[in-house]
């Protein structure tokens, strides 16, 4: 697939009156056609700021964006060929739902029944007919959000910029939203570019996912390659719940390689390229890899120090002999019985699941 | 490097470009151009450097006197002015005294009419012909008036101390009230409350209160040349070595004078005062503490705010009473003659103010908001000097503007003295800073994202401009010419240097009515002025602006 996006070497410094802030430092990252990548992270990691590098609304202090391979790193936005879902909407509170996704067609000197008719049709996408004569006041939450998503997709820009698009709606039309923007994106074949915080949001939208942290890009990759085999600690910790536990190599073969974590507890775990005999890693345990069993099966025995019901899901927290916290999350409790506080159990890790990051 | 860039997108953004540049213009012309000709003039004798003004200051009485009157009067009128509105703002905040709304209208009064209609009132009353001066000579045999530093004091008092009241209300009001009501809580009691809570808590507020009304004090220049008398300030000084003695390198250097405690004040006020201040605006109004003044304090406080208000009150039905007279203190028998006057061989005074604020407003108007939105919401190289430049004649006293418009404009290639242009200048960069205002606070409650949204969908600069930015910040549009034009038709201090034979104003005709010893006469252009702006008030805030806000409105 051609490549739509192209960031080389992004760099966005803000200067005040004290201090100078790397908001993005040295970024490469390329968007292929009809792709939907996410840049996903912590607040202040640099990833609106890309994104807004992208749309134009940032001049950038070093390097260069282009649009389908043409360099546009000084264009204003009115001359680039992307649209902005802006996390406020920024819905034109003067103009009715019609006039606000008639705006852009209207700017191309479309006759004016090509625009209706194009107005029309993008409404239907989002299912927002009958709603033309409204105000934006007069809109809910979520609808106003379609109107937004809506005067974006109808000019039928190259690529399409999200910037938070959900976070100003309740959790369950989130959910709703996403799967819906999802689906469209994926039947018009828009090259999106999607930045939140919110990793679930991220893992369940994404082609590919960028996690950015201080401005820099950490690891970039599909959902779940990004949960599997995490980069680093940072990306291990902010996608999902880790547990790390220091380990050391103690022996390579055909592809296995034997640790031991916790002093004793010897596993063979999937090998990483890199790790020799001896090397001192950290072995990322996820809360939902790990076997919580009766007392004296598993690997390792622990003891419940903290125990917390949400329904589908229990969560425990169990300490270890060598006095580590061990996070762990067990589905369905009600068919295995929930452990209360004090509970010895034992404990196996999955094998397959185990990733090691060299520090 | 990156202001480069903002060149860089400058240049590829023509439009903005061409405004960015024309903005500049206009400012270093009409701005900077006329405040560094009245510097220079200061400093330069004949053609050589030569600040001789400056260097006889502390030896000759025509300098330093004034100089002193101008700084007793507005220590005076600054402490007197922030008392009464500090009363007034308290009362308002603090009780539930009955006709609030009452109070706060006839606070305005003196702020929307020319100010120095105070003082011809006070001379109706207590000028030579005045009611209670007559009363006071016939009755007792005492000779005295109201002239000099006493009517300089009431009447700025007066006519500033609303300005106090509007300053200390914000404050007052933005306490939040569990505050005080902590501290009776914890046992202290009312008076203590006052003192160790409410006071401090209002310090900032009541030292920009006194700073901002003595600055307008030592501008003032409408009241003292209506009853100086023998009691000399530095603008009527000013002005006088302008017209009586055409010595404007004196006149320049008595402004120069004033400017300096001026800016100080200003300078003071700005960045250091207004950083001090503890109360956060929260865009929540809380009700205010009520608890906290006792009933005695309260009715206390009704009788002097029924008292000032009366006295306010009192003086503007002098000016209509008076505008019906036929010769005050001479003959006071009822006339309409001195309207027919005003509608006659005035009427040109009439018809010339209108014209000129005819053609300041929409300019002044167009140019606020264009300022405000550059300064707010673009970012170019110089931003912060086009912030500051187009502020500049906020804070400098008019009698300095209208000098450096003489110095600056009356020779070629820009002759511009005797022309209604000079005049209409002179009102649009003097009064635009507060168009500037209103324009900046209202984008700040206009999400940036809806612009970068019809940017983003294709619409250049002007484009975005005219159909999303106008149409949402039109209210600060409408009232920024609201108070263009009610300051063309009531303001004096600046353009009093720039009228001409050809082109008169109305506050203008009022003052030489004055100068005449016909206060009848200036009363009826006073009461003509008071209708002019009130009517223009009510239309364009009732019958234009509901007319442009209706769709703003429905949207909102």
């Amino acid at each position: 697939m051609p490549v739509e996006v192209r960031l080389e070497n992004l760099t966005k410094v803000f200067h005040s009156h004290r201090e100078s802030v790397v908001a993005v430092d040295h970024l490469d990252l390329e968007v292929e056609k009809g792709e939907l990548v996410t840049l996903l992270g912590p607040s202040g990691c640099g990833k609106t700021t890309t994104l807004r590098l992208v749309g134009g609304f940032e001049i950038p202090t070093e390097g260069e964006v282009y649009l389908g391979g043409k360099r546009v790193t000084h264009l204003p936005p009115q001359r680039r060929d992307t649209a902005t879902v802006f996390q406020s909407y920024g819905l034109f509170p003067h103009m009715t739902v019609f006039e606000n996704v008639a705006f852009g067609l209207k700017l191309r000197h479309l006759p004016r029944d090509e625009v209706r008719r194009r107005v029309r049709e993008a409404l239907k996408l989002v299912n927002l007919e009958g709603l033309e004569r409204r105000y934006p006041r007069e809109l809910s939450g979520g609808q106003q959000q379609r109107v937004a998503l809506c005067r974006a997709l109808v000019i039928e820009p190259k690529v399409l910029l999200f910037d938070e698009p959900l976070s100003n709606l309740d959790a369950k039309l989130r959910v709703e939203t996403r799967e819906q923007i999802r689906k469209l994106q994926k039947e018009l074949e828009i090259t999106s570019l999607y930045v939140t915080h919110d990793q679930a949001e991220a893992m369940a939208i994404s082609d590919r996912i960028a996690v950015m942290h201080e401005g820099k890009l950490q690891q970039i990759g599909p959902p779940y390659e990004i949960y599997s085999h995490p980069a680093n600690r940072f990306v291990a910790d902010f996608i999902g719940r880790a547990n790390f536990l220091s380990a050391k190599v103690r022996g390579v073969r055909d592809g296995q390689l034997e640790i031991e974590l916790l002093e004793g507890v010897r596993l063979e775990v999937p090998a990483v390229a890199g790790l020799r005999e001896g090397d001192e890693v950290v072995a990322v345990v996820r809360p939902e890899a790990v076997d919580v069993l009766p007392e004296g099966e598993g690997d390792v025995v622990a003891t419940v120090t903290f125990a917390h019901y949400t329904g589908s899901l229990a969560t425990y927290k169990l300490a270890l002999p060598g006095g580590e916290t061990l996070e762990v999350e067990v589905l369905s409790p009600q068919e295995k019985g929930f452990l209360s506080e004090g509970t010895r159990v034992g404990v196996r890790f999955h094998r397959q699941s185990i990733h090691l990051l060299k520090e | 490097m990156e202001r480069y860039k903002e060149l860089r997108r400058l240049v590829n953004d023509p439009f903005l470009l061409f405004l960015v540049t024309l903005m500049f213009a206009l400012l270093a012309l009409f701005i900077v151009y006329p405040l560094v000709r009245v510097l220079t003039t200061s400093l330069f004798y004949r053609g050589e450097f030569n600040p001789k003004y400056f260097l006889q200051f502390f030896q000759r009485r025509y300098l330093i006197k004034p100089f002193l009157n101008s700084l007793t009067v507005g220590a005076l009128v600054s402490l007197i002015g922030t008392t009464i509105g500090f009363v007034f703002a308290y009362a308002v905040t603090r009780t539930d005294i009955p006709g609030k709304s009452l109070f706060k209208v006839i606070a305005t009064f003196p702020i929307i009419s020319p100010p120095f209609l105070i003082a011809l009132a006070a001379i109706l009353l207590l000028g030579n012909h005045g009611l209670i001066t007559e009363f006071l000579r016939t009755r007792f045999g005492i000779d005295w008036d109201i002239y000099g530093l006493p009517g300089l004091v009431l009447t700025e008092t007066l006519a500033y101390f609303p300005l106090a009241f509007m300053t200390l209300e914000g404050v007052l009001s933005g306490i939040d009230p569990a505050l005080e009501e902590s501290a009776l809580d914890l046992g202290a009691s009312r008076l203590r409350t006052f003192f160790k809570v409410t006071l401090p808590l209002a310090t900032p507020g009541i030292a920009s209160a006194l700073l901002l009304v003595f600055i307008r004090s030592l501008e003032d220049f409408g009241n003292p040349i209506v009853i100086q008398g023998h009691y000399p300030v530095l603008t009527t000084q000013a002005y006088l070595a302008v017209t009586g003695m055409y010595n404007l390198p004196l006149a320049a250097t008595l402004s120069v004078i004033l400017l300096v405690p001026t800016l100080l004040a200003f300078v003071l006020q700005r960045y250091w005062v207004s950083r001090r201040s503890y109360v956060t605006v929260t865009g929540r109004p809380t009700p205010s503490s009520l608890k906290a003044t006792s009933p005695g304090l309260k009715w206390g406080l009704f009788t002097v705010l029924c008292v000032l208000s009366g006295v306010i009150l009192l003086f503007y039905g002098l000016v209509f009473y008076g505008s019906l007279t036929r010769m005050w203190g001479l003959d006071n028998t009822l006339t309409l003659e001195n309207f027919r006057y005003v509608f006659s061989t005035g009427l040109d005074y009439l018809l010339d103010t209108l014209k000129i604020a005819g053609m300041a407003t929409p300019i002044g108007g167009i140019l606020a908001v264009v300022i405000a939105y550059l300064v707010t919401r673009k970012r170019f190289p110089g931003r912060g000097l086009m912030d500051f430049l187009s502020m500049l004649n906020f804070a400098i006293p008019g009698t300095i503007v209208g000098i450096g418009y003489i110095l600056a404009f009356h020779k070629p290639p820009l002759q511009l003295t005797g022309t209604a242009a000079i005049i209409a200048l002179v009102f649009i960069f003097r009064r635009m800073p507060v168009g500037i205002r209103e324009a900046v606070a209202m984008l700040q409650q206009v999400d940036p994202a809806i612009e970068e949204a019809a940017v983003d969908l294709g619409a250049g600069f002007s484009r975005a401009f005219r159909r999303v930015v106008l149409p949402l910040i039109s209210p600060a549009f409408i009232s920024g010419m609201v108070y263009i034009f009610v300051r063309c038709v009531t303001a004096i201090s600046a353009v009093v240097f720039v009228v001409s034979a050809q082109w008169q104003l109305i506050t203008v005709a009022l003052l030489h009515e004055v100068d005449n010893a016909d206060l009848s006469q200036a009363a009826a252009y006073g009461v003509v002025i008071i209708v002019v702006v009130l009517s223009v008030i009510l239309l364009l805030d009732n019958v234009l602006g509901k007319l442009i806000l209706r769709r703003w409105q429905r949207a909102r």
